[in-house]
């Protein structure tokens, strides 16, 4: 009966008597939800426009932030940095789709999936092999981010909210409508959405998949470094993060492979989800669960509803 | 010239049904047989005993219990190291719990409980497939991870949360602990991979192996032939953790003496999964080939560096290694997915009708 | 079951019976009432155009979709909920309008593994593949040839399906599905991108297989001359409806036959 208590009552308690603990949690847990999301918005991106699950967004993430910073220590000023990552981006998205996808084109699905792996382990090697493997430090203020904090009163506690976190927010919906302008208003746009639809359908009006795929994996080489600097700087840039970017596939599961709302609000489940989690029910279990927890609500949710929040039924058909 | 089919007529179908038609592929697997038994247990160093075909054998293991889910049903799994540290700490609480029994049964018996939780993390195939397995099998790898590091039951408490192998016998040899010789421990390994490796063939070559395959090349088209799609995943699921299971028990017990936590780690999965790509989806054969290659690789790379005058750091050829083993990846899928088992078989009857191509 | 020299009425009970059936995918009506029985050893055609709902209707049968009113009885029994495994284990075997083979294995494989559901020695058996297992798997391999024989795809037994020509998957997959000694085969156009030659032989094979088997046959074509040289029955979808119902020879004068086929304004 105690253990049951522990689980059902205790933590309850716990919340009504610390509400502003509680505030605080939801709102760590909203901040990596966002960020869990972009890193979602990527595979999304990319799935939508070329049917490839690119399990190497995590690592594009750590390899983004890499640049920006490595090219910062070797005397680079801040904002050319960034503009020269902007164009690294651009040229793994080129080497990507000459080397990778291109010779693949029409392979099963999960043979081009299994590339991805080897195109992670490259880039880990690549990353390593060029910038070492220490974690560095984002150069945050130099870019203009704010850094701080923000003490707000409440229920008689102190509810702590970072700058950057909120810069973060800020970005990322800044990020998510200029993506939604630019899926439904340009030309570029339209392609995409037809190569979404159907591969064939739109190389038969004249689309080019080729030039199509770069643009995709560019876009999300930009939400790649645009995610790799938020987390960069909140925590610090290294190679353990694309363990952390790999929570984005349950994200993707809850909010369905095809839905950019669903990649957002998936993060966001599974970001307040798994900080509540490990806050309230963690010690129960000697914490740490935050490692796994992410993985188990996604499986629940699978077994329920497989298509996800927002994906589509398929009707398979022989 | 020599290799060759002709004149070798079958006149039963048990003959032509048999793993190995061809006479010289008999000859060829009996020869291997011997060598592996007795020529290298005479001859081999020490060094090459433990540092090469102790870690080979366990690692193909591994790969033919992934090749089983992934290469022969189509069940891309990242649970790998889960399922092998199950098998592990299995054995490891097994005996220190009952010291009594013989470690070869423990390892045997082990595998079991990778079975178990295999099957456990393979109940949602029921209504997945795909992409969304695959994240299935990362919770398993995630929660069994933090489990072997987290549940201190399972390493008996011990401070570092390591588990130490303790010296077990066989026939009043030392063959696990620090007194064990490579010997003892490369014939224990080679015994059991040899055995499991011989039902592996047998399975994947009869009703069995045709369900499986069924399912990954067209499971909609083996549901209407009869086969119960759930049931043929779900002893893929199990057999294929048994097998990482084993493979798990015996890496702990005979290769590397002790297990820190995060041995069985993503890492563990990535590499196992490698070793599967690379050496062909769906060959048992590859496995043996693609542990050779992922395994050898680093070793190699440093050797041929070190000959060539060239002076490298130990992180350097790391992160080579990281490097090729990626680009092999994609080349591997571009060029044959099948792997190096498929260039094995190609070269073979390149061999079948040299040197009269035509 | 056709005598030579004419068509014939088809002997035998009623095999199979669909009564009301009715599918709807979303707002479209695939399936819409219909209702017809096939005969213990008839050919019976399923014949339509384009959208006609000809391929639900035997993803019906088998039990790939489940109809949402209406019921289909076989062998006597009504069924209620039926997965596609249940259809082959009660004798119902497939094709598919694309050739849905297991493109990684051999052909002979391939037709193997169409004998799954009469193989039954266990796991221990089959981890030694020794005496009993290897016993079945002989005897299996024996009925095998027998059909490879039949098939007349004897030099292509060894070689991976992927790599074979249409025509010749067409007929493996025939293999595959006699494989399973069923009592009511379904073939969905099994000679769609065929030529006249490879047409004459898949012919001769579906009236052979219902000779020499007494298999009972439903086939959806498209080729007029062959539905009406090879079928006893035939039955005419349109728009999910059914809309004639007889010997060939009556379809053929059935006015809104025709006009399905030519397109009169609805």
């Amino acid at each position: 009966m105690d253990i049951l208590y522990k689980i059902l009552i205790d933590p309850f308690l716990q919340m009504g008597q610390a509400p502003d603990l509680l505030v605080q949690t939801l709102w760590e847990g909203l901040v990596s939800g966002v960020l869990y999301s972009l890193i979602a918005l990527g595979f999304v991106l990319i799935f939508k426009a070329s049917g490839v699950f690119n399990f190497a967004q995590g690592i594009m993430v750590v390899f983004a932030a890499l640049t920006l910073v490595g090219l910062y220590e070797l005397g680079v000023p801040a904002f050319v940095a960034l503009g020269l990552t902007i164009v690294v981006m651009f040229g793994l998205a080129v080497a990507v789709e000459r080397l990778m996808l291109r010779p693949l084109v029409n392979q099963p699905d999960i043979i081009l999936f299994m590339a991805t792996f080897g195109l992670t382990y490259f880039l880990i090697g690549f990353g390593e092999l060029v910038f070492g493997g220490n974690p560095k430090k984002m150069i945050a203020s130099e870019l203009y981010l704010p850094s701080g904090a923000y003490d707000i009163k409440m229920f008689g506690g102190f509810v702590s909210l970072q700058k950057i976190d909120i810069a973060a927010a800020v970005i990322v919906s800044l990020m998510v409508i200029s993506l939604a302008v630019f899926f439904q208003k340009t030309r570029i746009g339209r392609a995409l959405r037809a190569v979404a639809d159907s591969h064939k359908a739109a190389l038969s009006v004249g689309i080019s998949l080729e030039q199509i795929w770069v643009v995709v994996w560019f876009a999300a080489g930009i939400v790649a470094l645009v995610t790799g600097i938020m987390w960069g700087a909140r925590s610090e840039v290294s190679f353990s993060l694309q363990i952390i970017a790999l929570k984005a596939l349950p994200v993707l599961i809850l909010g369905g492979f095809t839905s950019i709302p669903g990649a957002i609000i998936g993060g966001l489940i599974i970001g307040i989800g798994e900080k509540v989690g490990e806050f309230y029910w963690g010690p129960l279990l000697g914490s740490g669960i935050e490692s796994w927890l992410a993985y188990v609500i996604a499986l629940i949710f699978l077994l329920f509803r497989p298509q996800g929040l927002f994906g589509e039924k398929i009707i398979e058909r022989i | 010239m020599f290799y060759r089919e002709a004149g070798q007529f079958k006149t039963t179908y048990q003959a032509d049904q048999a793993v190995f038609p061809i006479l010289q592929d008999r000859v060829g697997l009996a020869l291997i047989l011997i060598g592996a038994f007795v020529l290298i247990p005479l001859v081999a160093s020490d060094f090459f005993l433990s540092v090469v075909m102790i870690p080979l054998l366990i690692l193909a293991l591994a790969s033919i219990g992934l090749n089983i889910l992934t290469g022969y049903t189509g069940l891309l799994s990242l649970g790998t190291g889960g399922f092998m540290g199950v098998g592990a700490f299995a054995c490891y609480k097994l005996t220190t719990l009952f010291p009594g029994v013989n470690i070869v049964i423990w390892i045997l018996v082990s595998g079991f409980f990778s079975t178990a939780l295999g099957i456990l993390f393979g109940l949602p195939s029921l209504r997945i497939k795909g992409f969304y397995l695959t994240v299935a099998t990362l919770a398993a790898q995630f929660f069994l991870d933090w489990s072997f590091i987290r549940i201190q039951w399972l390493t008996n408490y011990n401070t570092s949360g390591a588990i130490e192998v303790p010296t077990r016998t066989l026939f009043s040899f030392p063959v696990t602990g620090p007194n064990a010789t490579p010997q003892f421990r490369y014939l224990v390994i080679l015994a059991v991979v040899t055995l499991l490796t011989w039902f592996a063939s047998n399975l994947v070559h009869g009703r069995i192996g045709r369900m499986w395959m069924a399912v990954r090349d067209m499971d909609l088209a083996a549901e209407l032939i009869g086969i119960p799609l759930y049931r043929t995943k779900l002893l893929a699921f199990a057999i294929s953790s048994y097998y990482c299971g084993v493979a798990g028990a015996l890496m702990v017990f005979f290769w590397y003496g002790s297990a820190e936590p995060g041995v069985f780690n993503i890492d563990q999965s990535f590499t196992i999964l490698f070793m599967v790509i690379i050496g062909g989806l769906g060959s048992l054969t590859g496995s043996f080939f693609g542990a050779a290659l992922i395994y050898g690789l680093p070793i190699m790379m440093k050797a041929v560096l070190h000959g060539l005058g060239i002076n490298i750091l130990p992180a350097t050829v790391e992160h080579l290694t990281f490097m090729t083993v990626g680009a092999l990846i994609v080349l591997v899928l571009i060029v044959e997915p099948l792997g190096l088992a498929r260039l094995w078989q190609i070269t073979k009857q390149k061999l079948r009708v040299w040197p009269f191509p035509y | 079951m056709r005598a030579p020299g004419g068509p014939e009425v088809a002997v035998g009970g009623v095999l199979l019976a669909v009564e009301n059936v009715s599918l709807a995918f979303g707002g479209v009506k695939a399936v819409n009432d219909v209702s017809f029985d096939i005969r213990k050893g008839e050919i019976r055609a399923i014949i339509g155009p384009n959208g006609a709902g000809k391929t639900s209707m035997l993803n019906i049968i088998n039990g790939f979709y489940q109809p949402q009113q209406g019921r289909i009885t076989f062998k006597g029994e009504a069924r209620s909920k039926m997965r596609p495994h249940d259809a082959a284990k009660g004798g119902i075997a497939r094709t598919f309008q694309n050739v849905a083979l297991f493109r990684g294995m051999t052909s002979l494989d391939n037709i193997m593994a169409g004998r799954t559901l009469r193989m039954n020695k266990n796991l221990f058996w089959q981890l030694l593949r020794f005496g009993p297992a290897m016993t079945e798997e002989v005897e299996h391999r024996h009925r095998v040839e027998e059909i490879i024989d039949f098939l007349k795809i004897q030099e292509i037994r060894r070689t991976p399906v992927g790599r074979l020509p249409y025509g010749l998957q067409k007929r493996v997959e025939l293999g595959r599905a006699l494989a399973m000694e069923p009592e009511l085969l379904l073939l969905d156009e099994p000679m769609a991108g065929m030529n006249l030659e490879e047409k004459e032989d898949m012919s001769r094979f579906i009236l052979d297989v219902n000779d020499h088997y007494g298999t009972t046959i439903v086939l959806i074509e498209h080729d007029m001359g062959v539905v009406m040289d090879l079928s006893d029955r035939v039955v005419v979808l349109d728009h999910g409806v059914k809309i004639a119902d007889g010997t060939p020879d009556e379809v053929k004068g059935n006015q809104s036959v025709i006009d399905a086929y030519l397109g009169v304004a609805h």
